[in-house]
């Protein structure tokens, strides 16, 4: 058997055996990354459709700016938090550094901008529709907002799915702020890159083949229930 | 705040120096359903905007119930030629306006409810109002405008592109909503709705008022050239020889 293929075999035997090492990784990423899909949900969606409803002098720029962040280094971001974090920081005397929080703190920024940029882009479809008619009935900013978050909400699924992939395949900022600490802070995108570099390659493809099911499930739920919407809504 | 007479005097709107409303001239009085004819492009619609605030007039003024008038805050409403369907229930949609009117949720749903009987909708009232017909959204939309007990409505070509018995259901909803004591001012370009349904006529031809007259006299004897060429069919046609 080529070394290729005894590779995927222990992989998959590790899967298949529950590992708890796996299991125990698997577990602290969905927290990680499902505590800052949550947060940036919050943050990025009603931002984002703010920024699409208001009118203010520098939303264009918002707008670049927002847009631009999509692709911010995740490793800038983890050096940013890391400095606000750390002891001589603003934050320091929270003790955050090195835990779990601070990689949620690090995975929300990073997913706020691109969650806020897809939400504005979705809404600002809608209202220029809709405008002239919330506008007549007298809707304010913020009910106007919230209505269109409501109605745009089978198509904001995807900002939802594209921060949640970017928060589980992000591995820059969670290393400099975690540490990748085994039995802490280390979670999957840590881990592969760990083991990849000890040449302990079965357990970095079991993970990478856990993230991919995952992300590939998640996918799938979100597009039956879009498509369940779409034929019950319109 | 009283909204009648509403007196517009020399209206302007000039977006990049194209004149969409050359100096109208209007008054409304507080009861029954004027018509706005005219051909395309004459500035029914921008009209219409401009009365429900939409839009803001590059000059001229318009007074609300007496010299001096301001706009009010409540009370005027608009349906447009598309209305708009949210992606909710039928009822949910209907009960919209209420919402910044601060009626409470309970209350709401129970005046919807009565308002989709009184249009034919109450079966419908939990389907999504997005699997409604186009003739069914319409009168959503004008139950919708309705039920926020509007004194003055602006109706967008509400029977544009229906067929004519969704044209006399929407119709007929008009006609009860005018009954109720509600002034309806109408953009049509349907010349048999506009002897159906209308009090009177306001014509409008190159951003102006080119007269104001009952119905009747509007199709017995117009008054301006424009409104002959126009029920004949031809002013379209001139107009845009003439621009050649």
């Amino acid at each position: 058997m080529s070394a290729f293929a005894a590779t995927f075999s222990d992989a998959l035997s590790l899967l298949a055996h529950f590992d708890h090492t796996v299991l125990e990784i698997v577990a602290l990423s969905l927290q990680v990354s499902g505590a800052a899909v949550v947060l940036g949900t919050l943050i990025g969606l009603p931002l984002g459709a703010c920024i699409a409803v208001g009118r203010f002098p520098g939303k264009t720029t918002l707008s670049v700016l927002i847009n631009g962040m999509m692709g911010l280094p995740s490793v800038v971001v983890g050096v940013v938090v890391y400095l606000i974090l750390s002891r001589s920081g603003p934050f320091g005397a929270l003790g955050m550094l090195y835990s779990p929080a601070a990689m949620v703190v690090a995975q929300t920024l990073l997913v706020v901008p691109l969650m806020a940029a897809i939400t504005r882009q979705v809404v600002e479809d809608v209202w220029a529709r809709y405008a002239e008619e919330l506008q007549v009935m007298r809707f304010s900013w913020w009910d106007s907002v919230t209505t269109l978050l409501h109605d745009c909400r089978h198509s904001l699924v995807v900002a939802v799915l594209a921060g949640l992939g970017r928060a589980m395949s992000e591995v820059g900022a969670v290393m400099i702020v975690g540490g990748n600490i085994d039995g802490a802070t280390r979670v999957m995108t840590t881990a592969i890159a760990l083991e990849t570099s000890k040449g302990d390659l079965a357990l970095a493809i079991a993970l990478g083949m856990v993230l991919i099911m995952i992300i590939l499930a998640l996918n799938a739920l979100a597009y039956v229930l879009r498509q369940w919407a779409m034929r019950r809504f319109g | 705040m009283p909204i009648f007479p509403l007196s517009i005097h020399d209206l302007r709107f000039a977006p990049n120096g194209r004149e969409v409303l050359a100096g109208v001239d209007l008054e409304l009085s507080e009861e029954g359903i004027t018509l706005v004819l005219g051909p395309n492009g004459a500035g029914k619609s921008v009209l219409l905007r401009t009365i429900c605030g939409l839009i803001e007039p590059s000059s001229g003024s318009m007074a609300w119930g007496g010299a001096g008038g301001t706009r009010p805050q409540q009370g005027v409403m608009m349906v447009f030629q598309r209305p708009m369907m949210l992606r909710m229930a039928v009822l949910d949609n209907v009960v919209l306006g209420l919402k910044p009117l601060g009626v409470a949720g309970a209350e709401r749903r129970r005046r919807g409810l009565e308002m989709l009987e009184r249009v034919g909708l109450a079966d419908r009232a939990g389907d999504s109002a997005r699997q409604l017909s186009g003739g069914e959204q319409q009168r959503l939309a004008l139950a919708r405008a309705w039920l926020t007990r509007p004194r003055l409505l602006l109706l967008d070509e509400p029977t544009a592109s229906l067929d004519p018995s969704a044209s006399a259901a929407v119709e007929r909803i008009i006609r009860e909503i005018r009954t109720d004591g509600t002034r309806i001012l109408m953009v049509t370009h349907n010349l048999g709705q506009a002897t159906r349904l209308g009090d009177d006529i306001v014509f409008m031809a190159g951003g102006r008022v080119c007269e104001h007259t009952p119905v009747r006299a509007f199709f017995a004897r117009p008054r301006s050239e424009e409104a002959r060429l126009f029920i004949q069919g031809e002013l379209p046609w001139r107009m845009r020889f003439q621009g050649a």
